[in-house]
């Protein structure tokens, strides 16, 4: 199960054609069914696919691809293009009653992590938007899911308003937003029960609530993992209901989250936010770009970026500059910039944004040892202020304390002391050298 | 054809209501995979390349990888060259015998539990988010609670909001003891207990539940192990299986799912679950193909009793039923 990026897929059609001199049709027609194996494989839907390939390969034997001189690249670029326009603009708005409360229900399959969803919906109302939610217990079906959205009520300080599970989910419904006119909530989340979109006699009940409560919001919760039949799932609660906006779920595992794709295609509503983890605060807007760049399998560099541009400070950043320029730079130094490199989150995930790392030797399967940070942290924080200024001065009695100190072995203390030597020399080395000819450095703990 | 003759006999031998159930279960599936296949057969009077194209659709339709369909279509291809196929309708039978050589290759594993004649037997239940692990904890509590076992569960699950209160609620329909401790504690301290538990009351059979983790989170992967371990350190060669819950609706993270969780905790079964709702099911195919992982049960409803050991021959008939009907009606 070779999971290809579009970028490695179309280099071996490049590869075959580099020496021909002239790219033709067939080649282009080869090169988009690289294109339809990559989506499929994000499980994008087939027919979502084909409409999308002959959109693209339009394009593409439009001249466009065929004067260029690089057509692999011309096609990634097409292809990203109108990927990105397909999932159309950044939309992270929730609608606002002019009447409150705003009613927002949450709907979707079983699993799909609308309750925690719920949660986190009510958790940024609250902190960005500066609103009063009220969380609505409504799925009085799943075990325990009351007790759920009770626990992240609690979490958050967010009140949550049940009835248990002997009353209707229409009556529940209709109660809470009596309950929020009341206590002058502006925002209603209802929290319905998990359910098959084939199912009738659940789909009516869904219908019922909205008849009852005009919600101004109708939210499709998706799991990104979902496969082909995300289309099916989408349209029919689409059609039923009318959606308004769609969340999609989990998005901080592996997929390649082509349901994405597939949703946005069939039913036209926006995907507004995206769930990026397990925390409370881990609801993220969806930014179509970089959904293009993930599906296709091309890292997820700007998120890389807006993490380093969040985490590292600007200041700190120049003195360090400084300090590498006039090869200054100390033991302390480099514990900070550990410090820095490590907010921007586990190293392993970091790894994963870049495009291609998953190419490169070595870095391939890379099990980074976070402990092995620590250790290094350990060491040098062991030291005395002498010696992190000036490590030459440690002989082996020193090392022996400052082993003892951290925990680890004297070899451990060598290892360190030797890479960050070698480190300073190569910082030497790019500060003086002219620009463009700058080499990687590994870190120690690489 | 004797091929789906012997089908029938060995299914003719299974009581009718399991038959009943697959064949309701699987309609989703039947009614989109098979409808499919006929009416690309209706439609083309030749075996060519744009029939195979369509093919393959079909099958990426139906989630199962695309690895795995490149290979069948690939063998299909040289066995209608072989055997010098031009008629559509001659398609039906080499299909169907190729699918279930697909399941077949990786040969006849039993989808039985190891379960211990004498002493306690324990299961570790592993998967993402959302897949129904606790769900399917309660419906294998039940079926083997009405097999005579005695039963206990393991609230592993002590991170999500919920999860523990929704196994007990479980525990009680079922009639069988939980063993829990506060939420946010160490699950492997649960596992511990909970062996301890189940050794001094004698209970034959442990089921242990975990919190969902996404494969790709290392930390939650490493805990997984850990959780792991103490059943291993408590009771000598458990856990005796190791259950995957795989979400039947998920398209082809699935493999990277299995493939990550069979390194971390060496899964010896699946369970697919929600397959009722679902016009797949394919993902089958594909992780028998590629992983040699059997599936021992799938969950075909959201009943206590909706849970039904997986059968090949019955999972293949409830997709393939309309495919012999159809023989037969030509046999005659």
């Amino acid at each position: 199960m070779a999971f290809e990026g579009l970028a490695d897929r179309l280099q071996h059609v490049m590869n075959k054609i580099r020496g021909k001199g002239k790219v033709t049709e067939a080649d282009v027609k080869e090169m988009m069914r690289e294109v339809r194996l990559a989506l499929l494989e994000a499980d994008v839907n087939f027919k979502v696919v084909k409409d999308f390939v002959k959109k693209v390969s339009e394009r593409a034997v439009g001249q466009e691809v065929l004067k260029s001189l690089t057509p692999g690249q011309q096609v990634i670029k097409v292809v990203k293009e109108e990927l990105t326009e397909l999932m159309g603009g950044e939309n992270s708005k929730i609608a606002v009653a002019s009447r409150p409360p705003t009613v927002v229900m949450m709907v979707g399959l079983q699993g799909a992590g609308k309750t925690t969803t719920t949660g986190k919906l009510a958790n940024l109302l609250r902190k960005k938007h500066n609103r009063k939610p009220l969380l609505v217990a409504a799925d009085i079906y799943r075990p325990a899911a009351i007790k759920q959205l009770e626990t992240l009520g609690k979490q958050l300080n967010i009140p949550v308003f049940s009835l248990g599970d002997q009353v209707s989910p229409v009556e529940i419904a209709k109660q809470a937003i009596a309950k929020a006119k009341e206590e002058h909530h502006d925002y209603v989340l209802i929290d319905t029960a998990g359910r098959l979109h084939i199912d009738e006699a659940l789909m009516d009940e869904l219908k019922q609530i909205k008849e009852m409560t005009k919600p101004d919001e109708i939210f499709l919760v998706v799991d990104a993992m979902t496969g082909q039949d995300a289309v099916n799932v989408a349209q029919s609660f689409n059609e039923q209901l009318g959606l308004t906006g769609v969340i999609l779920t989990k998005l901080d595992g592996d997929t390649r989250g082509g349901a994405a794709l597939s949703i946005k295609a069939v039913t036209n509503t926006p995907i507004k936010f995206v769930g990026m983890g397990e925390k409370l605060d881990a609801l993220e807007p969806f930014h179509p770009e970089r959904m293009a760049s993930r599906i296709l399998g091309m890292g997820d560099v700007l998120t890389l970026i807006e993490k380093a541009q969040a985490a590292v400070d600007e200041e700190k950043a120049k003195e360090l500059e400084q300090k590498m320029r006039t090869a200054s730079f100390t033991l302390d130094d480099f514990l900070e910039q550990l410090g820095q490199v490590r907010k921007l989150g586990p190293l392993d995930e970091i790894l994963k944004m870049l495009p291609g790392a998953n190419k490169v030797k070595g870095l391939n399967n890379l099990q980074i040892d976070e402990k092995q940070i620590s250790r290094v942290e350990a060491i040098i924080r062991s030291m005395t202020k002498e010696e992190k200024m000036n490590p030459d001065i440690i002989n082996s009695s020193r090392k022996k304390r400052i082993a003892k100190g951290s925990g680890t072995t004297v070899q451990d203390v060598n290892r360190l002391l030797k890479q960050f030597d070698e480190m300073k020399k190569m910082m030497k080395m790019m500060t003086t050298m002219p620009k463009g000819k700058k080499k990687g450095f590994r870190f120690p703990f690489m | 054809m004797s091929f789906f003759k012997k089908l029938k006999e060995k299914i003719a031998k299974q009581a009718d209501t399991v038959t009943e159930k697959f064949k309701r279960g699987l309609e989703k599936t039947r009614d989109s995979f098979a409808g499919k296949v006929n009416d690309l057969i209706a439609r083309y009077r030749k075996v060519d390349e744009e029939f195979f194209e369509e093919l393959e659709e079909i099958l990426i339709a139906s989630d199962v990888g695309v690895a795995t369909v490149m290979d069948f279509i690939d063998e299909l291809k040289m066995e209608v060259k072989r055997r010098n196929i031009q008629d559509p309708k001659e398609m039906y039978s080499v299909i169907s015998e190729k699918l279930i050589d697909i399941y077949q290759a990786s040969g006849d594993e039993t989808t039985e539990l190891n379960i211990q004649p004498n002493g306690l037997t324990v299961i570790l239940f592993v998967g993402v988010n959302g897949v129904g692990k606790t769900t399917t904890i309660g419906k294998l509590a039940y079926k083997l609670k009405n097999e005579g076992k005695k039963v206990m569960l393991a609230a592993g699950d002590t991170f999500r909001a919920g999860a523990i209160e929704q196994l007990e609620v479980w525990g009680e329909r079922v009639g069988v003891e939980v063993i829990k401790q506060s939420a946010g504690s160490d699950p492997a301290a649960v596992m511990y207990d909970a062996i301890q538990a189940a050794k001094s009351r004698n209970v034959d059979i442990l089921l242990c539940d975990t919190a969902g983790r996404l494969q790709n989170k290392v930390n939650l992967m490493k805990e997984l192990e850990k959780v792991k371990r103490v059943i291993e350190r408590e009771v000598p060669g458990a856990p005796h299986e190791v259950l995957l819950v795989l979400d039947a609706t998920t398209g082809q993270n699935a493999m990277s799912q299995a493939k990550t969780f069979k390194e971390a905790t060496n899964v010896t079964g699946i369970v697919l679950t929600k397959l009722d709702g679902t016009a797949k099911g394919g993902i089958v195919l594909a992780i028998r193909h590629e992983l040699n992982i059997p599936v021992k049960f799938v969950g075909l409803g959201e009943k206590m009793d909706d849970l039904e050991p997986f059968q090949a021959e019955q999972f293949v008939y409830g997709l393939f039923s309309s495919f012999m009907e159809r023989e037969e009606a030509q046999g005659e």
